[in-house]
């Protein structure tokens, strides 16, 4: 689809706009589409789109989480929302609760399920085995097929189990 | 080694070899990496960044990968090299801004290469000819292994590894394929395929310039998703998708071949004629002339030119590798003059 102004460049930007009930539809190529006014520009913005994605769904953000300060790097929620970045790897810990439906919206997921590193490695596997477990016994009870819940249940005592000790 | 040795030689992803290097150019694999408890570096102050920067040419200087690499903080280099290193993709253009406490880490080979103090702290990037990216990926796979020996990074069981941006959050892969595609632009196929192949969660942009109107036909398709998939799946699904793409060039070269030889074939010469002939001609003409040029020579229809010589020129033309050649700052109507005199040159 070309623009509809200069119907030279494919058309991008998509504006549909209402004034009295009438509902007029205009599709511009970005060049245009800035030009027509500089209040679209903050729109093109990566962290203007992030923060417009925080807001779905969550119309009523707890106070809390807005003035909230990363104790590593200092960064704020509110800080986050305006410039689209996070501040440290702390801030994914402090900012959990907002970040995890934030993060399932852009990836379609919000579990990692790649690569581990060398650090910390075997714990980080066993951990990962333990969701897994539990993820399987919740759909287990979902299905009604007890008998395999149960033994998912012993499988996941076992590996909490074996954990423990190490942890001390 | 100095910078001005690259000018000697071709980067990975013009040399025109590889697995179907008559459409695709290169594969390339980034890793988006931060150190654990450190701020990230746009949110980090001068000391933190001087932190960073050490930590990481440190830790760098340990691996095997990067034992002959160069390591030049950009604060060094001169605008025009900058410039000449984002040409050569080694740098992003975001990297050459701010550059205090930037650095790059490159292999002579311009294989791998390190932005230190980029958006995150380490973004490493392979580059291999045509279409080669789970190599690519093999190949960064074993460099951040060797790195994570030296430097603890940034990581959540649950979110994998932690970036300044959440659109990288996960893997922090990014896997780009820069593909070369005259027939389905001249037969207006493109832009089907651009809107189904952002469909499918591949980003795709134009090399030059944006969307359809991109110059020299060139595309850089790339995946969008970082989390909830391994590695290996993100390197799988850009691949299944790009042979597909492959698939629909190849056949409508063929049948532009069979059905319309004679206008394929003017086009291409009257291509080579402008270029040959030209004395003053601006970059992106060039770029889009040699497009047609390089389609002559993938369908044999040029045979006193290859593919290296053709990619060849397409960087020596660019602004900032002119002025390199010449060894002083021009303007651009210098460079427009300048460059139509290389191309004369090249094509004798």
């Amino acid at each position: 689809m070309l623009c509809d102004i200069c119907a030279k460049k494919e058309a991008t930007v998509h504006l549909t706009e209402i004034v009295n009930d009438q509902v007029t539809k205009l599709n511009l190529c970005e060049d245009c589409a800035r030009e027509k006014g500089a209040q679209m520009e903050e729109h093109f913005g990566l962290s203007e789109l992030l923060a417009g994605l925080t807001d779905i769904g969550t119309t009523v953000e707890p106070e809390v989480a807005i003035t909230t300060k990363c104790p590593n790097c200092g960064l704020t929620y509110q800080n986050f929302r305006k410039i689209g970045r996070l501040g440290c790897g702390e801030c994914y810990e402090i900012f959990k609760k907002e970040l995890g439906p934030l993060l399932k919206r852009i990836h379609g997921s919000d579990r990692h399920v790649g690569k581990i590193p060398l650090k910390g490695g075997k714990t980080i596997k066993d951990t990962r085995t333990l969701q897994d477990l539990k993820m399987r016994l919740e759909k287990a009870i979902q299905t009604e097929e007890f008998e395999e819940a149960a033994k998912l249940r012993d499988k996941i005592r076992d590996l909490e189990q074996k954990a423990k000790p190490r942890e001390n | 080694m100095r910078i001005d040795d690259f000018l000697r030689h071709d980067s990975e992803w013009l040399k025109g070899t590889g697995p179907n290097s008559d459409i695709v150019m290169s594969s390339r694999t980034r890793l988006a990496r931060n150190i654990d408890k450190l701020a990230f570096s746009h949110w980090a102050d001068k000391k933190q960044q001087e932190t960073i920067l050490t930590a990481a040419l440190d830790a760098a200087e340990s691996v095997n990968y990067l034992k002959d690499a160069l390591f030049i903080r950009l604060k060094d280099l001169s605008e025009v090299d900058r410039a000449f290193l984002v040409e050569r993709h080694l740098i992003s253009l975001e990297h050459a801004k701010d550059v205090e406490f930037k650095a790059l880490i490159v292999d002579p080979k311009e294989i791998i290469s390190i932005m230190v103090n980029e958006e995150d702290h380490l973004r490493m990037q392979v580059l291999q000819s045509g279409f080669n990216l789970m190599e690519a990926w093999r190949i960064i796979d074993a460099l951040d292994t060797e790195l994570s020996k030296k430097l603890s990074f940034a990581y959540f069981v649950k979110w994998g590894y932690l970036t300044a941006c959440p659109t990288n959050t996960g893997t922090g892969l990014r896997g780009s394929i820069m593909l070369h595609l005259p027939a389905l632009v001249f037969t207006g196929q493109i832009s089907k395929i651009l809107q189904a192949t952002a469909k499918l969660g591949l980003n795709i942009r134009g090399l030059y310039g944006e969307g359809t109107e991109a110059s020299g036909n060139l595309f850089q398709v790339s995946n969008q998703v970082s989390l909830g998939r391994t590695e290996e799946d993100i390197i799988d699904n850009i691949e299944r998708i790009i042979n597909q793409i492959i698939a629909r060039e190849e056949a409508t070269r063929r049948n532009l071949l069979a059905k319309n030889r004679d206008a394929l074939v003017d086009r291409v010469w009257r291509a080579y004629g402008t270029l040959k002939s030209a004395h003053i001609i601006t970059s992106n003409e060039t770029i889009a002339l040699l497009s047609a040029i390089r389609l002559g020579v993938d369908l044999g229809v040029v045979k006193n030119l290859d593919r290296r010589m053709v990619n060849e020129l397409l960087i020596l033309t660019q602004p900032a590798h002119l002025q390199k050649l010449e060894g002083k700052v021009l303007n651009s109507n210098e460079r427009d003059m300048k460059r139509a005199e290389l191309i004369r040159e090249r094509l004798k």
